[in-house]
């Protein structure tokens, strides 16, 4: 693979951008297929809890919810993965079992990724012995803005390197980086890096993800697609907590990647309160009734 | 609406040497009349709209014609304002009440004038706001009292002190009194909201003009957005989703359409809502007002809380 100049990333006309994401929002998706978004959408969460007060009681009832979504509905799927801190992978993987959802672990120093390389390294080599099928890494946005794309390069190669078999999500953090021209570029060193994953941001910087964001990112992984045939899957984070949001992203999904992108393979939704959101809506569709946030389970 | 001539305007020379226009009638601007949700001022999502007549013909306005997503979008606009709301000091509320009052005074002689075009009589408009504004400060009183005269200490077999106090029920769904639309609208949004309960309320269909402009007398009267949300439109579209919300706790009906109260009473068995009916007020009368009306959007709770052995300590309770 040759490794292209990131300088010269393309450059990203924000006016355009803005323009094209937000024409998805005018969508009309109704009926049955607002249906099947909606349990699209469920099925590509990944249900996250990343606080400093989580404890085992905690990472266990959200384990919980992820096999046992809204149980007065049978034949909803699950989510696609939980998200938590590599100290919460044991305690995760134990309450899933052979359940199919996936533990993702959140690595390297998250959230700020200020921690040297070899620290960073042994937190993703903790997190995948513990059981961790996904690592979520943060990019050095400080190297990256001092222009250092070598060394976020080689960072997140050795992260790859070290995660051995669990796919590797690489975190922008879009809301620190300053520009779409960045996050273009951020994108483009991540893919060629060997990022499985890219995923907008930790959640714990406003802005999150945002349409136009996604579209960016979207539209690096179409390029990385046409110039190596290799997939990336996107994961837009934080913010995303109602289902209407939840298929405007689908619906961009489906137009800028198409089809083959459509599953929790190559997609997920950040999110912990979404899945209530899109459970409630579900619902509303089933039985013609507006729903209320007591009749589910508490995010 | 109002007819308008513009005649050629009289130019005159002031002191000054300069031209001063005096165009002889200026062009009137109209209110547009829009629902109310979430302390903003939107259109209806439907887009759609009715011209409410008077008896003389005239057209009164373009007023929305409230859809169930509208609806939906209120509840969650009084869902979400029912924390803050029900957590202030009840004094608090009593003193934002109040604040309503002299919002609705400073602004009198624009609702007789609504009034008298939706029919009313000078004098008839005048009974009906002075009334209107007297029964916002007869709640504003009593936001902080009514907790005493529906408590209750309660007797028991055990060694136990139990006592009952009423708590807001959430979120009422309100379909205000059609003919009084100022009020009959006041008389049962104040008890409901002096209660700490948040609402959304279906105004008058054929008199609309009274409760949008109630709207902005709310918006200026450090009332938080979202503890009252109004729609314009009609009953019979909405009143079934007022009643099969899951969210809403509580259902108001101010009417003695009597498929309409039955179907209140069927639907809200969903989730249990509280169905209040108030077809038999005279809202002019003493009867009108009442601690009472505040009572029937609370819920009741009691609390057991342990204490020594009666016998023992010599407790009555």
């Amino acid at each position: 693979m040759i490794i292209p100049d990131f300088r010269i990333s393309p450059r990203v006309d924000q006016v355009g951008i803005e323009e094209r994401a937000s024409r998805v929002t005018k969508r009309s998706i109704k009926k049955e297929s607002k249906m099947n978004g909606l349990l699209l959408a469920l099925n590509m969460i990944d249900l996250t809890t990343l606080e400093g007060k989580d404890t085992d009681g905690k990472v266990k009832q959200l384990c919980y919810k992820a096999q046992h979504l809204h149980d007065a509905y049978p034949g909803l799927p699950t989510v696609a993965a939980i998200c938590v801190y590599p100290s919460m992978v044991k305690t995760a993987k134990q309450a899933l079992g052979n359940s199919g959802v996936k533990v993702a672990s959140v690595a390297t120093a998250f959230p700020s990724g200020q921690a040297p390389r070899d620290v960073k390294i042994r937190d993703t080599k903790y997190a995948v012995a513990n059981g961790a099928d996904e690592v979520d890494m943060v990019i050095s946005r400080g190297k990256f803005l001092m222009g250092e794309y070598n060394y976020v390069f080689d960072e997140i190669a050795a992260i790859k390197e070290a995660c051995g078999d669990a796919r590797l999500k690489v975190i922008l953090e879009t809301g620190e980086l300053g520009s779409y021209d960045k996050v273009r570029r951020a994108s483009d060193i991540a893919m060629y890096a060997g990022a499985d994953f890219i995923k907008t941001s930790t959640g714990k910087i406003s802005p999150a993800a945002t349409l136009p964001v996604t579209l960016v990112m979207l539209e690096a992984i179409r390029d990385f697609y046409y110039v190596t045939g290799k997939m990336i899957a996107m994961k837009p984070a934080g913010g995303i907590s109602k289902s209407k949001l939840a298929l405007h992203y689908l619906v961009m999904l489906k137009e800028v990647l198409g089809e083959a992108w459509m599953n929790n393979e190559w997609f997920r939704f950040g999110a912990s309160s979404l899945a209530n959101d899109l459970l409630m809506q579900i619902v509303k569709e089933k039985t013609g009734l507006y729903q209320s946030k007591d009749y589910f389970s508490i995010d | 609406m109002a007819k308008t001539v513009i005649k050629k305007s009289n130019i005159h020379i002031s002191s000054n040497g300069m031209e001063k226009h005096i165009p002889e009638k200026r062009l009137e601007v109209l209110k547009t009349y829009k629902i109310y949700i979430g302390g903003q001022f939107p259109r209806t999502e439907s887009g759609r709209y009715y011209v409410p007549v008077n008896k003389s013909g005239k057209k009164l306005a373009n007023v929305c014609l409230s859809s169930r997503k509208d609806f939906r979008d209120a509840m969650e606009s009084a869902r979400g304002a029912f924390g803050g709301w029900s957590g202030r000091a009840a004094f608090n509320r009593g003193q934002i009440l109040y604040r309503m009052a002299e919002m609705l005074e400073g602004r009198k002689a624009q609702f007789i004038d609504e009034l008298i075009q939706q029919d009313s009589t000078a004098a008839q408009a005048e009974v009906e706001v002075n009334l209107a504004i007297d029964r916002l400060i007869y709640y504003a009183g009593w936001c902080d009292k009514y907790q005493q005269i529906f408590s209750a200490v309660n007797p028991v077999a055990s060694s136990h002190f139990n006592f009952s106090v009423p708590e807001p029920t959430g979120v009422v769904a309100v379909i205000a009194p059609q003919n009084d639309s100022l009020l009959g609208l006041v008389s049962v949004i104040a008890p409901v909201i002096a209660g700490g309960n948040t609402c959304v309320v279906l105004g008058s269909f054929d008199k609309p003009l009274c409760c949008v402009t109630f709207a902005e007398v709310l918006n200026s009267s450090d009332l938080p957005g979202g503890v009252v949300n109004i729609l314009t439109g009609k009953s019979s579209e909405l009143a079934s989703w007022f009643a099969e919300h899951m969210d809403v706790n509580a259902v108001v009906y101010c009417e003695k359409d009597e498929a309409t109260q039955k179907m209140f009473k069927e639907k809200s068995a969903v989730n249990v809502k509280r169905v209040v009916l108030y077809d038999k007020v005279n809202w002019y009368s003493d009867a009108g007002q009442s601690p009472y009306f505040i009572n029937d959007t609370q819920e009741i709770k009691t609390t057991w809380h342990p204490i020594e052995n009666i016998g023992g300590g010599g407790s009555k309770y």
